[in-house]
């Protein structure tokens, strides 16, 4: 099960969070700036994961930004990491044609794909099409 | 690609947007992140953050902004709540704008209130009306994000109020609407089971449905329910094997795909239900076999998706039934990823192969080179793994050069949860597979010492188990006892400031027990060690208690030794250790006892421990016999605690907003309407309507507002309460509620334990409380008016007393109605009794009352009382109680005021030969002053005149002649607070009564937050400070009630806002409010 998602930047401040378990605000701040360190501590020839606590934290890093995930021990941790990879196309896709940064629409994208912490669509089209709708609407 | 999404997630400020109305609303969010990004120090981020969230406070109460405004608010405020600030005063309307938005600020409504409000929170009842609305709705996308937001956040209670809807969406014409109603029926699952347990079969439906989408979505469900319970699903499993086979065979439409591999994520999620279906169930399991077969056979593209589907193929195939051929493949593709030079391959690979060796230990040995390498790996996390791995494969062959491994490990780890993991294995496997004692001993001083005090409690304990239980042998448990002695005397000697508590408390233990056996070492060399360890400053205090229980068993005959440290521990700061040093004092000259005491090498199970505490029988029996309460277990407690708040929410939390926001909606300042109901406002009516003709949808919710308001569930929800009991008081019972909530003040203890009782019944509160909530029209009171004489004698019995040459005041016998007004407007006058010890004594006790307690306090002539107690004056009061020698002036109250709540004590004035002090009781309807007289000297004062004036209560002046005259001045003003007593009202007569108060005075106060729940902390010093009485807390919010003396009411609603707690006051009373408020601010300020 994936615990939380957290888009970091090498500076360590963080551009998006998503938690699926509770973590109370004031205890978010701490969490990511442990895991921010963890991550960034590695070198390039080790491998993607990391034990943190409970969780295993599987990390991408995508030139300045990294994008980490926070999973228990059950979870396959290559299947999230390619999960990961899936979410950037699933951005590149959106953000590619609009040319426009939104907190809020990039946590539109993640709801469709991520729910409770279970995946629940990875389909590129399927994932898009509430957003586009919504553009559409607006537009018109 | 990457660059992409670099260039969109961080390097926003630069890019621009087509819409220039849209470029306006995101400018700000762009800006503020820019600024983020360009901070250096958390402390600008922190004065940017704030400045930030003022400028939004401002904006979201403007009625001037716009939904597009609100949707761009909303989305700073995510940001800055992620970046760990409170912006809780957005949440209401994040509500607000997905109730009443257009389509995309609809969503960032949801989505705000999905990463704002967690499930509990009662904001979220809030949002139920609007998600009923748009499940109705025509609109696809707005039903979508209703769906979407139901699954992420709804009200566990209210789920049957949209159940029927999500359902029916089942059957919808459009696969995402499908899809997305499985997937809030699976959340429904989650939180509320037995809510859900009627749509199984559609469920099954859902699995079948033609679109994949709707499929895959009802996977979770059913991973779910097979997790739980496989047995029930095993007709199913050619379903799976069914969809797994076509999804391998790619005939899902294309764009499922994932780098040319056929729904990845959607073969992982249908392995991982096959391999429960098929473990240990052969018949099941072949059923799969062909399929498994494919899967291995498919995966072969070099892509980390496969392999990531590879590895879940593996364990499927070895955790059902197994099949030889099946096995050998799966066991090559484990080789191909531990080889395999990718290193996030190889740390799967170790992963499986953990998996696997469980089944199939010989695995490892085709990869003990692979292993060996990977010991040794500089990257800490394959590290990890691999002694993980071979934790499953140790054996008693292996099991020293594993361990040692480990150890090494642990010696340059500095992860905390690592080592408290690791070394708990250690300890596993040392007492698992040890060879011999020494070895054994060794390995754990290391893990004692490596683990430290991280260490789970149960290894020591397990350790200390096994020393002391021992096994067959008594010669070889004897032989690991020495040994263990031996090697914690050399550790002793060495340094041992470093170690561990847990270490030391081991060893202490430990020797203790059997430094006896070893005969080669002196005794006294061991308690010379043990005291050593008692001096370092770095043991900690439950260190030393063990120290000492150590050096308690080995002291015998060692007495000048222990003499000297029982001597120099008696004087120590900790109770604790004082008292075993005394122990240690009786026992080491008092063989006999010692023996007794302390058998040496006495059996373990010759220990009796009575569990049913049988001798305590007597002292129970007694207890009952003299009206105890019996004995309530805690979860008796906790139910009727439970059952009590379950109550309470129901009709303040959920229904008075609803019925306030029909009859006082225009009153903008009502707390509850600016807390619960704001985001309802102005369609307050349409919204009851919509209440009442949808009696359907609201099916389930419980109706606890009428058109008359209230519609009472006494029988329903009050908890049958043990009422004799109560009514008696006994003080354990008493002593039981305090328990559950601590409530100091014994005045209030009665009704604490009443509402305790009975939520919903009016107490047995002094007068009855419906009666006092109908009389808005109490008397207003002034604070420092002039005298009213005619109101008073009218009131009073008339009869004054003269007292000699000093200028006597009139006495009033006032009833009781108008006490405290008199107190406040008329000029006090006291009668007065000064009373004489005898020389001895050092305190006279005199006991001046203030005229409210009259009754019989009337003129006497000169008495004597006791042997050696003479009245002195001879117009004064005469005392009925017995005079006490003791210092506590509050022991000298008349019995009948005895048991009234008081102050302290406040010392008023002294000169040489008098001190004056007073104290305030506080009966239900007056305040009584009470004057204590002392004479300080030793002779007798013969002739003692008091006078009382008073200018408006101000000050009080008095003067006692004694002898000479003296003027003793003092300004004391009798507090207003004095007059304020607790308010014992149900929630819902509190909510009547706030309806019927219109005026509402409002105030931040500062929120106590050094102890646990602020709130509660808060409202507890309150109600310490003012004598009030807390009827509810609810969440963030409280209620409080009060009233001044018999008359007005004041009502209080707090709510946490932030750091602050905003306050509410009504009162029929106009000044009230602002008098309660100050004296809550002088409280708080105090506290």
């Amino acid at each position: 099960m994936i615990k939380f998602l957290l888009m970091v930047n090498k500076q360590g401040q963080t551009r998006l969070s998503k938690y699926y378990e509770q973590v109370e605000l004031g205890k978010r701040a701490a969490l990511e700036a442990d895991v921010v360190r963890g991550c960034l501590a590695r070198r390039k020839e080790e491998c993607s994961f990391v034990e943190y606590k409970d969780y295993k934290l599987v990390y991408r890093q995508y030139a300045a930004l990294f994008i980490v995930v926070g999973i228990t021990e059950n979870e396959n941790e290559l299947s999230i990491y390619e999960l990961v990879h899936n979410f950037v196309e699933v951005l590149d896709k959106y953000f590619s044609r609009v040319i426009m940064f939104n907190l809020d629409k990039v946590h539109i994208i993640l709801d469709e794909m991520i729910l409770n912490g279970h995946i629940v669509e990875t389909n590129k089209n399927r994932i898009l099409a509430p957003l586009l709708a919504l553009d559409k609407m607006a537009e018109s | 690609m990457s660059d992409v999404v670099e260039k969109t997630l961080t390097a926003l400020p630069g890019l621009f947007d087509s819409q220039t109305g849209a470029a306006k609303i995101t400018n700000r969010l762009r800006q503020l992140i820019k600024s983020i990004t360009e901070l250096t120090s958390k402390h600008e981020e922190e004065n940017l953050i704030k400045q930030e969230l003022s400028a939004m406070k401002e904006q979201v109460s403007s009625p001037n902004t716009t939904m597009k405004q609100m949707r761009e608010i909303m989305v700073r405020a995510m940001y800055c709540e992620m970046l760990g600030y409170d912006a809780s005063f957005t949440y209401i309307h994040a509500i607000k704008l997905a109730q009443q938005g257009g389509l995309l600020e609809k969503r960032v409504g949801y989505l705000a209130v999905s990463l704002f409000l967690n499930e509990g929170h009662e904001l979220l009842l809030l949002l139920v009306n609007t998600v009923l609305k748009d499940l109705q709705s025509t609109n696809l996308i707005e039903a979508c994000m209703a769906l979407t937001v139901v699954a992420q956040v709804f009200p566990k209670d209210m789920i049957p109020a949209v159940l029927p809807l999500v359902e029916d969406k089942l059957s919808h014409p459009k696969e995402i609407i499908r899809r997305k109603a499985v997937l809030a029926l699976y959340k429904f699952y989650l939180i509320a089971p037995n809510q859900v347990q009627h749509i199984h079969a559609k469920f099954r439906k859902a699995l079948c449905d033609k679109d994949p989408g709707v499929m895959t979505s009802s996977l979770h469900i059913y991973l779910q329910l097979i997790r739980e319970s496989p047995d029930s699903y095993k007709d199913m499993t050619g379903s799976f094997v069914t969809i797994l086979k076509q999804v391998v065979g790619g005939k899902l439409p294309l764009d499922f795909n994932y780098h040319s591999v056929p729904a990845p994520w959607l073969q992982i999620q249908l392995l991982r239900i096959l391999s429960l279906l098929g473990k240990e169930d052969q018949s099941t399991s072949e059923l799969m076999y062909e399929v498994l077969d494919e899967s291995l056979r498919r995966a072969e593209m070099n892509h980390n998706i496969t392999y990531a589907i590879l590895y879940e193929c593996v364990k499927a195939v070895y955790t059902i039934h197994p099949k030889a051929e099946l096995l050998e493949k799966a066991a090559r593709c484990i080789g191909n990823f531990v080889l395999s030079p990718k290193i996030n391959l190889k740390y799967l690979g170790l992963k499986a192969l953990t998996y696997v060796v469980q089944h199939d230990a010989k695995l490892a040995l085709q990869h003990q080179m692979t292993i060996i390498e990977c010991l040794d790996h500089s990257d800490f996390t394959i590290k990890r793994e691999t002694l993980e791995l071979l934790f499953r494969i140790t054996n008693a062959q292996n099991v020293t050069v594993i361990v040692e491994k480990m150890l090494d490990f642990l010696r340059i780890c500095n992860d905390e949860h690592t080592i408290i993991h690791l070394v708990g294995k250690v300890a596993e496997l040392a007492e698992k597979f040890a060879p011999d004692n020494s070895w054994f001993i060794q390995t754990m001083n290391d893990v004692f010492s490596i683990g430290g005090d991280l260490l789970q409690q149960d290894v020591p304990n397990n350790f200390l188990r096994l020393l002391a239980e021992g096994s067959e042998s008594k010669e070889e448990d004897d032989q690991l006892r020495l040994y263990a002695v031996d090697s914690y005397l050399t550790v002793l000697k060495g340094h041992t400031s470093h170690l561990p508590q847990c270490f030391l408390q081991v060893m202490s233990w430990v020797l203790g027990e059997y430094a006896h056996l070893q005969e080669s070492v002196d005794q006294r060399e061991v308690i010379r060690l043990l005291t050593q360890l008692l001096d370092q400053r770095s043991v900690s205090s439950e260190t030393r208690v063990w120290i000492l229980s150590a050096l308690t068993k080995i002291s015998e005959g060692q007495t000048d030794l222990i003499l000297d440290l029982a001597e120099s521990l008696s004087s120590s700061q900790d109770t604790v250790l004082r008292q075993q040093a005394q122990e240690l004092r009786h026992l080491s000259q008092d063989s006999q006892l010692h023996e007794w005491a302390l058998p040496r090498g006495a059996p373990w199970d010759g220990i009796e421990v009575d569990s049913s505490l049988s001798f305590l029988d007597g002292f129970v029996s007694e207890a009952l016999a003299a009206g105890a309460a019996p004995y309530k277990p805690p979860h008796q407690r906790q139910e009727e605690l439970c059952e009590d708040r379950a109550l309470n929410l129901e009709p303040y939390g959920f229904s008075l907003p609803v019925s306030l926001s029909s009859c006082s909606i225009t009153d903008r300042q009502s707390p509850t309407l600016l807390s619960v109901s704001s985001g309802l406002s102005g369609n307050s009516t349409e919204l009851s309507q919509k209440a009442g003709s949808s009696t359907l949808i609201l099916e389930g919710v419980k109706r606890v507002w009428g058109k008359d308001g209230y519609l009472p569930q006494k029988e329903a929800t009050a908890p049958p309460v043990d009422e004799p009991s109560a009514a008696v008081q006994p003080p354990s019972q008493q002593e039981a509620a305090e328990r559950i909530e601590p409530r100091p003040d014994p005045s209030t203890q009665n009704q604490d334990k009443q509402q305790l009782a009975s939520s919903l019944f009016v107490g047995l509160g002094v007068g009855s409380s419906m009666s006092l909530l109908g009389k808005s029209e109490a008397p207003p009171l002034r604070f420092r008016k002039k005298p009213r004489p005619h109101e008073s004698s009218s009131s009073s019995s008339g009869t004054s007393e003269r007292s000699s040459d000093s200028s006597s005041r009139s006495s009033r016998n006032t009833t009781d109605s108008f006490l405290y007004s008199s107190l406040l407007e008329e000029e006090p006058a006291a009668s007065i009794s000064a009373f004489d010890h005898t020389p001895k004594s050092t305190t006279a006790n005199g006991l001046a009352q203030n005229k409210d307690t009259k009754e019989d306090r009337r003129a006497n002539t000169s008495q004597i009382l006791g042997g050696d107690m003479v009245i002195v004056r001879p117009s004064t009061i005469q005392d009925k109680h017995p005079p006490s020698v003791s210092s506590d002036l509050t022991a000298l109250l008349p019995a009948d005021l005895k048991d009234l709540p008081h102050s302290d004590v406040i010392s008023l004035t002294s000169d040489p030969s008098l001190s004056l002090s007073s104290c305030r009781l506080f009966r239900d309807e007056a305040l009584l002053l009470v004057i204590f007289i002392s004479n300080c000297t030793e002779t007798v004062i013969k002739d003692v005149a008091v006078q009382l004036t008073c200018e408006e209560l101000k000050t009080v002046s008095l003067r006692g002649s004694v002898g000479s005259v003296h003027s003793l001045s003092l300004g004391h003003c009798p507090q207003q607070t004095s007059s304020v007593r607790p308010l014992v009202v149900t929630t819902e007569e509190y909510g009547k009564l706030w309806l019927s108060l219109s005026h509402d005075v409002k105030q931040n106060l500062k929120l106590l937050t050094d102890a646990g729940d602020p709130l509660r902390t808060t409202l507890n010093a309150l109600k310490d400070a003012l004598q009030l009485h807390v009827v509810d807390i609810i969440g963030s919010e409280g209620i409080v009630a009060c009233r001044l003396l018999s008359g007005a009411p004041c009502l209080l609603h707090c709510r946490v806002n932030g750091t602050a707690l905003a306050m509410w006051l009504r009162s029929p009373h106009p000044a009230l409010p602002d008098c309660i408020l100050y004296h809550c601010q002088r409280a708080l300020a105090h506290h």
